[in-house]
């Protein structure tokens, strides 16, 4: 059933061509119909998941323009040839929000315009960085030392009586990253919110493309180090998906295992944290003896508390035992015994349910205009689930129990963290119970130039992308990364309208975005 | 109510013992970090977490240092919102290009006396993420820093040892 496919299709005829055998199948269109498709992607309910370019002058070719669509487990791309002189493409801003963001990104870092966005103020690229630096375009070296110029960010304004401004970072009370959050607000009342993120912005894509295939794994398990296992598995399944390389099948297996105990560990943290906010330390205290003791068992068991790095290339770099088995298990037994009555404690409290529930609100409808995933997306009502939709072994034999809920308030998400806990739990079992044996790694293979892969793994934040392209030498020529965050970020803008400030911290915990995966 | 005062009952202390340093000039000088911070700090030596650019992974173990196991507040070490009253500045990830002047301003605000500790092996030398055009590396070639903790990231013990060589 592939719907987007047919639906292009049967609207563009033979305008169109997909490109080669690969997978997502790829559309090439022209400039002219970018946004056509796209809104014909629209109306048979697609959902944007990313959009960027690609600089092939170097292949004397000029830009590429891509986005990327899903509808169900149907991805598909859509590419068009933009010319070297004049780089630019018609914008999706009209069909799809999140496009908001990526092309503002676009235009800031690769210098391609897309005509008839409504906003030109750059993104992640600062005021005072020089204009003509487009640090993803091949012509610009990534040592670059740029000397600061004067400049000022056009920030959003509401006036009339009694409205003031509340400035808030990019250095935050918490112990948290960077980024700047203007409030505009009446009384308690926020009336608007405006994100101005990029300021852990460290040049990640450029660097990819300074990288070997196999060694570039390390630097995807540090696009964001609280999902350091999902992104090094979806960079690493990516690279697969051009090698044609066939993974062995324990090696799989304990991939799962190690998302799902990244999976827990995180949302433990996010649930402790978020009640902290509403003043309930109790639970914050809890949660984080539960999570300590996940990561001293990773720690005792993988060499490294939060895995990282063993996902590589070709498989894992670590396998369990019985011994690691029984403890595993045996830790289980306790985490299962303890989260159970603390959540028992959530439900009965009622001064923290006065708190959570009815805050933020994420109505289903914007968190599908918004196209959210993840966490977010499953609290307002969207299945979204790569494990579900896209499941790779073990998850297409185990079966994975993902919650929807349709309240989109804070109460929400944390109620999905809490079914998502107790779920990967049983997953876990699963896989300890039937855990295949055999080898935990394969060599990889060479990459042949001018090939693509792609790859979407649901991390514990939601659905994380990688889409890689070879170069004419077989090199790393462009790695997209598209971190959950990219499109989860402007929900909190929206969810946090008509809230009173002091709630702020707790509903921007509920979300608990990246800010370093946003920014790259 | 009294599920909690239950369960709090149930969990007694989970805090484990003060994280032995094997480095020698630590042990020959035979300084204990929570008698020091008395007397030096007058029990209250207060931090300010600086994130100048990382991947969040240090952040993670910075927090772990406040939970019940590591509890970092019984060695008198704790955490302040602002600059204005930390005796030393944490910071973490290599320094980005946008957050330079931030962490300039943050050094700025934190009153003299003051102690840089940089955490992570990002922190220390820029690490995976080198110095490019966004990275400009390690914490140090922007602020002065006075102890470095390497790691990718350093395990919350590994911090807390950090903390000793402010006093060697």
């Amino acid at each position: 059933m592939k719907r987007l496919e047919t639906a292009l299709r049967a609207v563009f005829g033979d305008d169109i061509k997909p490109d080669g055998h690969r997978e997502p199948v790829t559309f090439t269109v022209p400039v002219a119909m970018f946004a056509e498709a796209a809104r014909t992607l629209k109306e048979s309910y697609a959902f944007l998941c990313a959009e960027w370019t690609t600089d092939d002058t170097n292949s004397g070719r000029g830009y590429g323009i891509y986005a990327c669509f899903r509808h169900s487990s149907e991805y598909l791309i859509v590419k068009s040839e933009l010319s070297a002189d004049s780089p630019e493409f018609p914008s999706l801003v009209k069909h799809f929000v999140p496009a908001y963001r990526f092309e503002r990104q676009v235009r800031s870092l690769m210098g391609v315009t897309p005509v008839g966005h409504p906003d030109d103020r750059p993104w992640i690229k600062f005021e005072d960085w020089p204009q003509d630096a487009w640090p993803l375009r091949k012509s610009f070296d990534a040592s670059t030392r740029m000397a600061r110029h004067d400049g000022e960010y056009a920030w959003l304004r509401a006036g009339g009586e009694g409205v003031y401004e509340i400035p808030v970072g990019p250095v935050h009370a918490g112990i948290i990253e960077p980024g700047h959050f203007r409030f505009q607000a009446v009384g308690e009342t926020i009336v608007n919110l405006e994100e101005r993120l990029g300021y852990v912005h460290k040049g990640i894509e450029k660097r990819f493309e300074a990288m070997a295939w196999e060694t570039a794994v390390r630097l995807a398990g540090r696009v964001s180090g609280d999902t350091t296992v999902a992104h090094s598995l979806a960079y690493c399944m990516a690279l697969e998906s051009m090698t044609h390389c066939h993974v062995p099948e324990r090696a799989q297996w304990l991939r799962a295992l190690f998302l799902e105990r990244e999976r827990i560990a995180n949302h433990l943290g996010d649930i402790g944290a978020i009640c902290n906010d509403a003043a309930f330390a109790f639970m914050l205290y809890q949660c984080s003896r539960l999570k300590e003791a996940m990561l001293a068992t990773n720690h005792r068991l993988f060499g490294h508390r939060f895995m990282m790095d063993k996902v590589t290339p070709g498989g894992v770099t670590v396998d369990i035992d019985l011994t690691a088995k029984i403890e595993i298990l045996s830790e289980l037994d306790f985490l299962d015994r303890d989260f159970h009555r603390l959540v028992r404690i959530y439900e009965e409290s009622s001064s923290l349910e006065d708190r959570v529930r009815g805050t933020g609100i994420l109505t289903s409808e914007l968190a599908r205009e918004l196209c959210t995933v993840g966490v977010v997306a499953r609290a307002s009502g969207l299945n979204v689930d790569c494990r579900v939709h896209n499941p790779f072994p073990p998850y297409d034999s185990i079966g994975v129990d993902s919650p929807v809920l349709v309240a989109g308030d804070v109460h929400a998400r944390v109620w999905v963290r809490v079914v998502e806990i107790r779920a990967s739990m049983s997953i876990m079992r699963s896989i300890l119970a039937k855990i295949p044996v055999g080898p935990i790694a394969v060599e990889c293979g060479g990459v042949s130039p001018d090939t693509t892969g792609f790859a979407a793994v649901e991390g514990w934040r939601g659905e994380i992308i990688y889409w890689l392209q070879a170069g004419q030498r077989g090199q790393i020529n462009r790695c997209m990364v598209r971190d959950p965050s990219s499109v989860n970020w402007l929900a909190l803008e929206q969810a946090i309208k008509g809230n009173i400030v002091p709630d702020f911290p707790i509903c921007n915990k509920s979300f608990n975005q990246s800010y370093s995966g946003h920014d790259l | 109510m009294i599920r909690i005062l239950r369960q709090i009952l149930r969990t007694g202390i989970v805090t484990g013992k003060t994280p032995q340093v094997d480095d020698p000039n630590i042990k020959t000088k035979g300084i204990n970090l929570e008698d020091t911070v008395k007397k030096c700090f007058r029990r209250s030596l207060t931090v300010r977490e600086v994130d100048a650019g990382s991947c969040n992974g240090c952040e993670l173990e910075i927090h772990a240092i406040n939970n019940p196991v590591y509890d970092c507040e019984r060695l008198g070490i704790h955490f302040t919102a602002s600059p204005r009253f930390a005796d030393v500045l944490l910071v973490t990830g290599p320094v980005s290009t946008n957050m330079e002047i931030a962490l300039r301003r943050t050094y700025d605000a934190t009153p003299a006396p003051k102690i840089v500790i940089a955490v992570g092996d990002c922190a220390c030398n820029g690490g995976i993420f080198g110095e490019t055009y966004a990275s400009l590396g390690g914490i140090d070639k922007v602020i002065p820093v006075n102890v470095y903790i390497p790691g990718c990231p350093p395990t919350p013990a590994d911090i807390l040892n950090g903390f000793y060589k402010i006093f060697l």
